[in-house]
């Protein structure tokens, strides 16, 4: 997830100026800690040399990445070859993550412009409506879909009842129910920071546009779209970094063919068969491409502010 | 249906209901060709909302518009072939000063090359050619109000109207737009629509303005007409300055009426149709229409003491209070030619009036 | 009468927008529903029961849900607690003692939670506990919730304190309260809204957590979404459909309680 906790705007008071390193020590030791500590040994224990029962032993090894990019038979003796499999993995679920970026975006761009034109009073109602599902159970919620989407399922014996399908769905342990878990993880993420953008875009555009002998949808794709895409942006970031590393939906949603790269890097520090320094490296490869894209969205933000 | 080419626009009994409140009372008016037309009037009396349905942002709940004979309140606001200047410019944040301006003739299937010559004639014609690279928001407000004025010219509308363009300036900047704006309706001869509260930009610039209040038209006609010869008390007092008495008349002789004020003072007022004798009416004297004099002049002098003095800086405004009660406020030039004798507070005074100065008003 | 032009409006977008809350709440209304099924299969519906609800509190498992439940109802409270009270020192130190060099890498620190994906959050402190041997189990969990609850504490608490003007403390003081007093008899109270729902906002999360505890738990420590998901594991049953119910129940109240809050603020903004 990004953006987050903003800096906020104008330093506004002075007042407890002399208290301010005792104000900031919790949090910096805290955080210090518990999150750049662990960063920091997780990328040392990259580097390290695997155990068998789980865990490292310390010497320097380069074997995990060399694992993740290259296969060099079964003994490591022939010569190096592009190792697919965990490249593929990593493919996929980029793949994946994308979209289920792209539904959300389908369905939430849509809803958050619904929500953004209704009258002030009601606005709060359906943003509630829409946020309220956010707050149950991650673990619950994904339940549920499954629950509502396996054969025999509530869903598929509906639609056989209404002679839609002959078969069960048949839906259960495909990308396409992935793609759907991660869309019901995290479609809120898209509604609300493009629901903010429609609310504060001024419709005087839309009627210049339309005075201007632009059609209803010329007005949309010309001018809505392209002033709201920072929301819009921020949205799709909110929903694509979770799903990139997430676990539970295509675990409970997937099954083994569906491997993404979250399972791959839990299976590396479940019970006895794991490899750390792998579980490491791939972690770390992960929140380099999330650090990327990051930077980068942060970097275009900045050139269209300033 | 009108199909005179001298009509530009005609307004017949239209009327706009939001639900159960009535922003426009049935109002039918024709706005010539190539004229500076402007809807005047306090801000919810209907000016924005009838200007709104010209360009197709409200539907007409009853009643029909015509743009040179052609019905157009049922087109979408894109097939109506005229263009509006938004209030706060509503200019497109991600696009160039150029793109702003080219957009409406790209909408209208012009080639690129097309719609970047005719902006580029356009912002010459508004002195901003070497903008036409920045974004809106590295334009001052006086320079956004021109872009947003070339984009809507561009695309040579039937009819241009504006909605309060003027209102975000500051007053010098302000001014001089006024005078410009003349001018490009002068150089383009275009009919321009323009929607206003302010009463005196309205006098400034306008061939013929409507007065509007609460959803009704109050007065139409050109702008010396409006000022001079109000038709009844809202008017005169929404335009200048002026004061309002109750009067009550006696007798009506062809267009003069005697009247007399409520302690009895007789005055001889301009009369209007529809006033009769016994009636009792609102009656209106421009402050700049009056003098005083130490001694009354004539026979219908006003005799009262002076309350108040207030220094305006091109004038001199004095309150004089009548004897029985009502005060009146005079206005004379700051100028040491005139007659702008200074009276201080107490002095008795005679309030003078020019003749046709006082005019009877229908409520 | 014609339809009136309004460019606000797109055709079809009501419709998406209802398919969209169909979608966001079906799911969870039918395990609402079949939990109240008194079949034993979650297949076949065989009428209105209470069973599972019994089952949940009484039957085998009841003894494991139970200490789950305790467990993460502990971490939870002391987690938001904890997290709250760091993000108000932290939200005080960011907007009230002018600018000064570390201020925004603190502000960067303090959501860096937000930025890494949680998987890697947990494999990371799982490595960590692991480097400086630390024995896993309730307090590693404790710890790593701690973390992650800081940010979403943070968030509401200094939103809320932008919102605060500091003419506020400064006439405090000018009525001669001391800097302490300033701060717990003025800037307190007037925070109060945010601090609450940052302390909700940080219990949810931490009540909703299950990758990172199940990466730092220890052998044995279940927190309810680690043993929801091991029963689940085994396939679903109605018992998990109960519980989740009643999980789903303790959620909505705590939104409903929380936008109550949160309109209580509105008002008193106006």
């Amino acid at each position: 997830m990004a953006g987050g906790a903003a800096p906020g705007g104008s330093v506004q008071s002075k007042t407890y100026r002399e208290a301010r390193g005792w104000l900031l020590l919790p949090a910096w030791v805290t955080l210090g800690i518990l999150t750049l500590a662990p960063l920091t040994i997780m990328l040392v224990y990259s580097f390290l040399t695997k155990e068998f029962r789980g865990g490292v032993i310390w010497e320097f090894s380069l074997d995990a990445y060399d694992q993740f990019f290259f296969d060099r038979g079964l003994f490591g003796d022939e010569p190096p070859r592009i190792e697919w499999t965990y490249i593929g993995i990593f493919w996929r679920s980029i793949w994946q993550a994308g979209a289920a970026t792209i539904l959300s975006l389908l369905i939430g761009f849509p809803t958050a412009c619904f929500i953004a034109t209704r009258p002030e009073k009601e606005r709060t109602l359906w943003v509630f409506l829409v946020t309220i599902p956010y707050w149950v159970n991650l673990l619950i919620r994904t339940v549920s879909m499954k629950f509502l989407l396996r054969d025999e399922g509530p869903l598929s014996d509906g639609l056989i009842a209404i002679g839609a399908i002959s078969e069960p769905l048949g839906i259960v342990n495909t990308n396409l129910a992935v793609q759907l878990g991660l869309f019901y993880s995290y479609l809120p993420f898209m509604v609300l920071p493009i629901y903010a953008a429609v609310e504060r875009y001024n419709f005087a555009l839309s009627e210049a546009a339309a005075d201007l002998y632009a059609p209803r949808w010329t007005v949309l794709r010309r001018i809505l779209l392209p002033v709201v895409k920072p929301g819009i942006v921020a949205g799709c970031i909110l929903v694509f970094v979770p799903s990139l590393g997430s676990f539970l939906a295509p675990d409970l949603l997937g099954g083994a063919k569906n491997f993404m790269i979250g399972s791959l890097i839990e299976e590396q520090f479940k019970g006895n068969a794991g490899n750390w320094p792998f579980g490491a490296a791939a972690s770390m490869i992960l929140l380099t491409l999330v650090l990327i894209l990051l930077i980068a969205s942060a970097r275009q933000s900045q050139k269209r502010d300033g | 249906m009108p199909q005179d080419r001298e009509i530009a626009i005609e307004v017949q009994n239209a009327v706009k209901h939001y639900g159960t409140f009535t922003a426009l009372k049935t109002i039918s008016l024709s706005i010539r060709d190539n004229e500076f037309f402007t809807l005047l009037g306090p801000s919810g009396c209907g000016k924005t909302t009838l200007l709104r349905m010209i360009a197709g942002f409200e539907d007409v709940t009853e009643g029909a518009i015509y743009l040179y004979g052609d019905e157009i309140d049922r087109l979408p606001p894109h097939k109506r072939p005229v263009n509006t200047v938004f209030q706060n410019y509503a200019l497109f944040p991600h696009m160039t000063v150029l793109e702003n301006v080219g957009f409406g003739l790209e909408m209208l299937g012009k080639s690129k090359a097309e719609a970047r010559a005719r902006a580029g004639e356009v912002l010459e014609m508004v002195r901003l050619s070497q903008f036409a690279a920045r974004k809106p928001s590295q334009l001052s407000g006086g320079q956004q109000q021109r872009v947003a004025l070339a984009r809507a010219l561009a695309p040579r509308p039937k009819v241009l109207l504006l909605d309060e363009p003027l209102s975000a300036l500051d007053l010098k900047l302000r001014k001089a737009m006024q005078v410009e704006l003349k001018h490009l309706q002068r150089e383009t001869g275009i009919t321009f629509i323009f929607v206003t509260h302010d009463q005196a930009e309205a006098l400034t610039m306008s061939d013929r303005i409507a007065v509007m209040s609460e959803g009704e038209l109050q007065q139409l006609g050109e702008a010396r007409e409006i000022y001079e010869r109000p038709r009844n008390v809202f008017v005169a007092d929404f335009i200048g300055d002026t004061n309002l008495m109750e009067v009550t008349v006696d007798k009506v002789e062809g267009s003069r009426a005697q009247c007399h004020l409520g302690g009895g003072h007789k005055l001889t007022c301009d009369s209007v149709d529809g006033i009769g004798p016994g009636a009792k009416v609102h009656m209106s004297l421009r402050p700049e229409r009056l003098f005083l004099s130490a001694d009354p002049v004539e026979a219908e002098s006003l005799s009262g003491t002076v309350r108040e003095t207030i220094y305006i800086g091109t004038d001199i405004a004095t309150v004089v209070e009548l004897e029985d009660g009502p005060q009146f406020t005079i206005r004379s030039s700051n100028s040491t030619r005139g007659n702008a004798r200074v009276f201080e507070a107490g002095t008795p005074v005679a309030v003078n009036m020019e003749m046709g100065a006082a005019r009877l008003l229908v409520d | 009468m014609a339809k009136p032009y309004d460019l606000r409006r797109y055709p079809g977008f009501f419709g998406i927008t209802i398919l969209c809350l169909v979608i966001l709440y079906a799911p969870l209304a039918v395990v609402a529903v079949y939990s109240f099924n008194a079949s034993p299969s979650i297949t076949i519906w065989e009428g209105f029961s209470l069973r599972w609800y019994v089952d949940v509190f009484t039957g085998p498992e009841s003894a494991k849900f139970k200490e789950a439940a305790w467990n993460s109802f502990i971490i939870a409270i002391a987690a938001a607690t904890t997290a709250t009270v760091i993000a108000t020192l932290a939200a005080t130190a960011v907007l009230r003692t002018g600018k000064f060099r570390l201020r925004t890498l603190s502000v960067g620190l303090i959501s860096l939670p937000l930025m890494v994906p949680e998987i890697v959050t947990a494999v990371a402190t799982l490595i960590f506990f692991n480097a400086i041997a630390f024995e896993r189990g309730l307090m590693t969990i404790l710890f790593a919730h701690i973390t992650f609850c800081i940010p979403f504490a943070y968030m509401p608490i200094s939103a809320r304190m932008q919102g605060i003007e500091a003419s506020y403390e400064q006439a405090a003081m000018d009525l001669y309260a001391t800097k302490r007093q300033a701060f717990m008899r003025i800037l307190m109270p007037l925070m109060m809204p945010g601090i609450v729902s940052g302390f909700i906002l940080a219990f949810i999360i931490s009540l909703d957590d299950f990758i990172i505890t199940n990466f730092v738990k220890g052998a044995g420590v279940e927190t309810l979404p680690t043993a929801i998901f091991g029963a689940v594991k085994q396939g679903i049953k109605p018992n998990i459909m109960a519980i989740s119910t009643l999980l789903l129940a303790v959620s909505i109240l705590m939104v409903a309680f929380s936008w109550l809050i949160g309109r209580r603020n509105q008002v008193e903004g106006r």
